[in-house]
């Protein structure tokens, strides 16, 4: 299959059986994995007759702490794979990121400011997630308007918004859990570096509900995101409603950005690093590279949380730490090529 | 007389504060090319968004088959008119074949799949182009020239009774201007109407059945390449002052004067060397 040859049917779903069989193959890593190692065949045992085993300790590990947040780690993994292949299409720009832009910083700022000061209102934790999601989709509009103007944004004055915006809202996350005496314990702490160590069932559903909605708005766009990749003209010559596709690609990036950032923090670079390694592996085709993302990301961030809670012996590593160590790596050689090919500024 | 297909009428158009079109009318018949010359910020450029409806003109008209461009839908546009754009940048490493079989994107159906014909249509227009070769290669690792060919055959694909052509030779060697000229010549022939923007002269001339020169806001000329290329006229255009030969088949030459060989050059006076 040469790289010439257009994507078919049949291949779209030989990439995403793959991804999936690596999807289950973390999946039960994930729930083998930990402080307790538990021997495959019971794992199995325990998923497949629940109840026959419940009440012993494995099978509590199993159900009650070790699947929950394989769910939360696979879905929010999803979720930000899937928002960074949008943000860079949205702005023809690999180096586009929510992390990196500055987004998930403005959604956790959102969900800081409903933890802080919600309760004089009466708002409770149910009120955060929708607080992240105005926080990302105000900064991500705040973003277009400071860096953009028409057109291609360049590399530069992008990274460098992206970068004031990430000390503005780290700092005002700073600023309003000390007003509101949050930074009290570490909860402010796993908020800043990420992490799935505090999952809630019913926010594993939202953020579950928000990915669906995203990727069922996005996929079906996805052949106008490779014409937008020629620029908004060319794209807008060959068929397309270029501002209805941008107004969907930001509502789903911020609903998805939003409502995994309310309840895993900022984990970053999830969306730098997986669709950069998809379009070496399977090419840049959306229609292939949106799907395979979403199962990408739940991979990378699966393995990413096992690796958290199993590389430090007694204790475990926030997951945004493992991913920022792996990822920004990353986007500097991305950087340097972008620097090399001449497309910066 | 063939079907006119695409007409400005009196089209005004401000950028930027600046007066770029002032009154311009020019129309497009199936079955020719219409060659638009001008100087650079002319408004060639803008003439051409504004065919293809993504620049919205201040006043004036535009009608395609009849009809307002307005009254079009994006999709409904993308199936008559296709532009091959100056210069895109694609930020992703997409193999050329993929790049040019965007352009069957009209035509798609609501899943988006390229059918076997459409593939089809994509590999014969690369293999008319030349570039068959070029289509496993990543877009972002061809040169300027190359980039070009692969957007004209783009254009091809789309498969539109109008063609735009911006600047479509500039990177190219005369070999494969000769040749994307001739392809174009085919087309017209087959009835296509094809509208090309060139700063070659001597090529417009020869394979435009008309010429239109955009000066001032207005189009200062619009008739036969021999009517067109006047001394008087490159004089008024491009500031410059030329001669205009004749091929022994009638095809203006344009000869620029300068400092030409076998002529006394103009040298400015210069202070007498120092003692």
């Amino acid at each position: 299959m040469s790289a010439a040859s257009p994507l078919s049917p049949g291949r779209l779903a030989l990439v995403l059986l793959l991804l999936l069989a690596l999807l289950l193959f973390s999946g039960t890593l994930a729930l083998i994995a930990g402080p307790a190692w538990l021997p495959p065949r019971e794992v199995l045992r325990i998923l497949l007759g629940g109840s026959a085993s419940s009440g012993a300790p494995a099978a509590d590990i199993v159900l009650r702490i070790r699947l929950p947040r394989l769910l939360l780690g696979g879905i929010v993994g999803a979720s930000l794979s899937v928002s960074g292949v949008l943000f860079q299409a949205l702005l023809r720009n690999p180096l586009a990121d929510p992390f990196v832009l500055g987004v998930s910083g403005g959604a956790a700022l959102g969900g800081i400011l409903v933890l802080g000061f919600g309760g004089a209102l009466g708002l409770g934790y149910a009120a955060v997630p929708p607080a992240a999601f105005l926080g990302s989709i105000a900064t991500a509009l705040l973003l277009f308007a400071v860096a953009g103007g028409r057109g291609r944004l360049s590399s530069t004055s992008l990274l460098l918004t992206g970068v004031v915006f990430n000390a503005i809202a780290s700092a005002a996350i700073v600023f309003v859990a000390s007003l509101s005496g949050l930074s009290e314990g570490t909860s402010i702490f796993l908020w800043l570096i990420g992490s799935l160590s505090a999952p809630r069932e019913s926010a594993t559903l939202l953020v579950a509900l928000f990915l669906l909605a995203g990727l069922a708005f996005v996929w079906p766009q996805a052949r106008r995101l490779d014409l937008l990749a020629l620029g908004e003209e060319s794209a807008a010559q060959l068929g397309v409603d270029v501002e209805r596709v941008k107004r969907i690609l930001l509502a789903a990036t911020s609903l998805m950005v939003g409502a995994a950032v309310s309840v895993s923090g900022l984990i970053g670079f999830v969306g730098l690093i997986i669709p950069h390694l998809l379009r070496l592996l399977v090419g840049p085709d959306h229609r292939l590279l949106v799907p395979a993302s979403a199962l990408g990301g739940a991979v990378f961030l699966i393995l990413c949380d096992t690796a958290a809670r199993t590389l430090l012996a007694g204790g475990e590593l926030p997951v945004g730490a493992i991913t920022a160590l792996a990822g920004g790596p990353l986007f500097l050689f991305l950087l340097r090529r972008q620097v090399g090919r001449n497309l910066l500024p | 007389m063939s079907e006119l297909v695409l007409g400005f009428e009196a089209v005004r158009l401000q950028l930027g504060g600046r007066s770029v079109l002032q009154g311009v009318d020019l129309v497009l018949f199936a079955g020719e090319i219409l060659g638009l010359l001008g100087a650079n910020g002319a408004g060639k450029t803008s003439l051409l968004r504004i065919a293809t409806g993504v620049l919205a003109p201040d006043d004036g008209a535009v009608r395609l088959f009849g009809r307002p461009v307005g009254e079009f839908s994006r999709a409904e546009l993308a199936r008559r008119i296709a532009l091959v754009p100056q210069r895109s940048e694609v930020p992703f490493p997409y193999p050329a074949a993929e790049i040019v079989r965007m352009g069957r994107a009209p035509h798609l159906g609501l899943l988006g799949f390229e059918s076997r014909e459409d593939v089809a249509i994509a590999e014969r227009a690369m293999e008319e182009v030349g570039i068959r070769e070029l289509a496993g290669r990543s877009i972002l690792e061809l040169s300027g020239g190359e980039q070009q060919l692969v957007a004209i055959a783009r254009g091809l694909v789309q498969a539109t009774p109008i063609l735009l052509l911006d600047e479509p030779t500039a990177f190219l060697d005369l070999r494969h201007r000769v040749h994307v000229l001739r392809l174009v010549r085919g087309l017209a022939r087959a009835g296509r109407a094809v509208l090309v923007v060139s700063h070659d002269l001597g090529l417009a001339a020869r394979f435009c059945d008309r010429l239109a020169l955009l000066s001032g806001g207005h189009v200062l000329a619009a008739g036969s390449p021999a009517e067109v290329l006047t001394p008087s006229h490159l004089a008024a255009a491009f500031g410059i002052e030329a001669t205009v030969l004749r091929a022994p088949d009638g095809t203006p030459i344009v000869l620029p004067e300068g400092d030409a060989r076998g002529r006394e050059p103009r040298t400015p006076e210069l202070a007498p060397p120092q003692r």
